[in-house]
């Protein structure tokens, strides 16, 4: 480029409005998309929408039919993956910031990570199917069921885990895994070198810096994290069509339809090793078929989904906004 | 967080005493062998998914042979006469894919160049959130928006009407249009980070030999960011071959060996998903099939992802 001394002649000047406004309509198209998928898909659902579509399972009847099945499989898959996921993530971000040296060992597992986050969700359902529904085929092809007595209950333990909440919660667990230490170590980054020393210069060890106060000072950013991973787990749908979630479900798992069952414990056992569907699932299936009924309550069901999910994301970023706030002491 | 940290200094020791210090050799290396185990979790997933791939596709390949594999231009598992040639699924992948970035590319490029170049604080902390949540919608939810809206609302009065074309109501357009708006998070996203770090220096170097802002944008800024944009670029194809249920809802399961977008198409991870649909018996060459498949979506989603995140890496040293 070379020095001028002219003003920008009046092509050059309409070349930059025209630009700029490529630019602003592009970025603007995404707000278009989004009011319209929202306005098509309230639209659809309206009248659909009801009490009883939430305390009813599904139907052969369209006007019968409800997603009581898909919220609790949901639940409940949510909630197995969570418990395996995040402390597995934690701990790995940990590792990669707080104690791996730069070593070439370090490189491989970040890039792994990365690279692993990349990877179609799909083929993390065949790698479920695999080694979780099948488990290679190691116990025979179908599921053997082994009761082991705990006292209070007894946990029925299936080997392989079979097309159960279970496996459907390890085959998420292990798809979000690379998208939580991404965030986790964002998270830990975050936090002020100062801190580290000050608490290192005090005597602390290694591990009571992390603990004590490395981590509380994290806590927000990795909730968000969490937070978020947990709504991408919510959603998915390929890898759990995979490893088999069923397309008519009438039970939900382990026989729990009530807060108060909750407390049994023998109910609860039976959860993890139950057949399931998720709400993706069911709002896959409702789309699938032909008739126009179906896509109303496959509608309905995404307008479930897409409130839960607002609810978590709107938790996110009120939780990051407050991460921002601490960390800058403003 | 300093205030935290101060207050809780005067109230009570956060770290624990010194005699809880002395024992605690052994633990401390306990805790560090657990945090490693944990982090050595992402690559034993890694190693299972190519082992799963290799070793369960093996029995395909010992049935079907490379040959009709990758020479074949059938795909017909279903029928009495079985052919295996992944070219149909190939091609519908690349057509949704080729659509996507049509869509998807540009869109995201030039919201990223508003976002950094143009818009002011206020305006990005409006626009940010409102592209994480384009981007946090399920994609059955999308593939739903395809089927049930785009196709009949959208391409079937512009397409039949208006050029009196059949429209397909499984077609590889709607699928291709849904997943390029999928990916326009992702591009403006990263673009964005990357034409954020190029340095002001650049920028005002520019002006001050005269150029426009346009001028500037386009000549110093984006070349400078090009590597970066390029592994957004990347990145979003990547993601748009292993789009899954976007694709199955509103391209159909039509294994075709076609370039038209107006008809059905069946893309490799929709026939994953097919096969996965019906009652496929364990152990027949049509279950071991979708293992062949995946292989072949691993290896070209794996190597593109390996190549931007090299190119990224590289970027980032030159410029952070």
């Amino acid at each position: 480029m070379s020095v001028r001394h002219t003003a920008p002649s009046g092509k050059e000047r309409l070349v930059g409005r025209v630009f700029h406004a490529a630019c602003t309509v592009a970025a603007l198209f995404g707000c278009l998309v989004l009011a319209v998928l929202l306005a098509a898909i309230v639209w659809q659902a309206w009248g659909w929408l009801n009490w009883e579509f939430l305390t009813r399972f599904d139907s052969r009847r369209p006007d019968q039919a409800g997603v009581k099945a898909a919220l609790w499989g949901s639940f409940w898959v949510l909630t197995f993956t969570a418990i395996v996921a995040v402390p597995l993530s934690i701990g790995a971000a940990i590792y990669l910031e707080e104690y791996a040296r730069k070593s070439r060992l370090t490189t491989f597992l970040q890039l792994n990570v990365n690279n692993l986050a990349g990877v179609p969700s799909i083929v993390f359902g065949i790698l479920g199917l695999t080694a979780f529904v099948r488990m290679f085929g190691i116990f025979g092809n179908e599921p053997e069921t082994v009761a082991i007595p705990l006292g209070l209950c007894t946990l029925k333990l299936q080997l392989p885990f079979g097309r159960s909440v279970l496996a459907g919660a390890l085959t998420l667990a292990l798809l979000i895994m690379p998208i939580l230490i991404v965030a986790t170590q964002e998270a830990l980054r975050a936090v002020p070198a100062g801190v580290r020393h000050a608490a290192l210069a005090l005597g602390a060890s290694k591990w009571q810096t992390i603990r004590y106060q490395v981590l509380p000072a994290a806590a927000p950013g990795i909730l968000t994290g969490v937070i978020l991973a947990l709504s991408r787990a919510v959603g998915e749908t390929a890898p759990l069509l995979m490893i088999g979630a069923l397309s008519y479900v009438a039970f939900t798992p382990g026989g729990i339809e009530r807060l108060a069952d909750l407390l049994s414990l023998q109910k609860l056992a039976g959860v993890p090793f139950s057949p399931f569907t998720v709400l993706p699932i069911q709002i896959f299936n409702w789309a699938l078929r032909p008739q126009r009924e179906y896509h109303h309550l496959a509608a309905a069901a995404i307008v479930v989904l897409l409130v839960f999910l607002l609810l978590m994301n709107a938790a996110a970023i009120y939780l990051r906004y407050r991460f921002r706030r601490r960390l800058t002491g403003r | 967080m300093a205030e935290d940290a101060e207050q809780r200094d005067r109230n009570e020791p956060a770290v624990a005493p010194p005699h809880q210090v002395a024992g605690s050799r052994f633990g401390e290396r306990v805790i560090q062998w657990l945090l490693f185990g944990c982090a050595a979790v992402s690559v034993i997933t890694t190693m299972a998914i190519v082992l799963v791939l290799i070793t369960e596709s093996a029995r395909f390949f010992r049935q079907v042979g490379f040959a009709e594999f990758f020479l074949d231009t059938k795909w017909t598992p279903q029928f009495a006469e079985k052919h295996f040639g992944i070219w149909p699924l190939l091609a519908g992948t690349f057509l949704v894919t080729a659509i996507a970035a049509i869509v998807g590319l540009p869109t995201g490029l030039l919201a990223a160049i508003f976002m950094s170049e143009y818009a002011g604080p206020r305006l990005r902390g409006l626009l940010k959130p409102t592209l994480e949540v384009l981007a946090g919608i399920p994609t059955v939810v999308y593939g739903y928006f395809a089927l049930t809206f785009i196709t009949p609302y959208v391409l079937k009065p512009l397409f039949e009407r208006l050029l009196g074309v059949h429209v397909e109501v499984y077609n590889a357009l709607a699928a291709g249009i849904v997943v390029g708006i999928m990916v326009i998070p992702m591009v403006a996203s990263i673009s964005e980070d990357i034409l954020h770090s190029v340095p002001n220096s650049l920028r005002e170097a520019g002006y001050a030999l005269g150029a426009t802002r346009v001028t500037v944008v386009l000549r110093v800024v984006l070349p400078a960011a090009l590597s970066g944009v390029l592994a957004s670029f990347i990145l979003a194809i990547a993601r748009a071959i292993g789009e899954t249920m976007a694709v199955t809802l509103a391209a159909g399961l039509n294994p075709r060996l076609t370039l038209n977008p107006l008809r059905s198409v069946e893309t490799m991870t929709a026939y994953i998903v097919n096969v996965s649909l019906g009652d496929t018996p364990l152990g027949s060459i049509e279950y071991y099939s979708i293992y062949a498949v995946a292989i072949v979506l691993f290896a070209i989603t794996l190597a593109s992802n390996v190549a931007a995140n090299l190119i990224l890496a590289r970027y980032r040293e030159v410029y952070q």
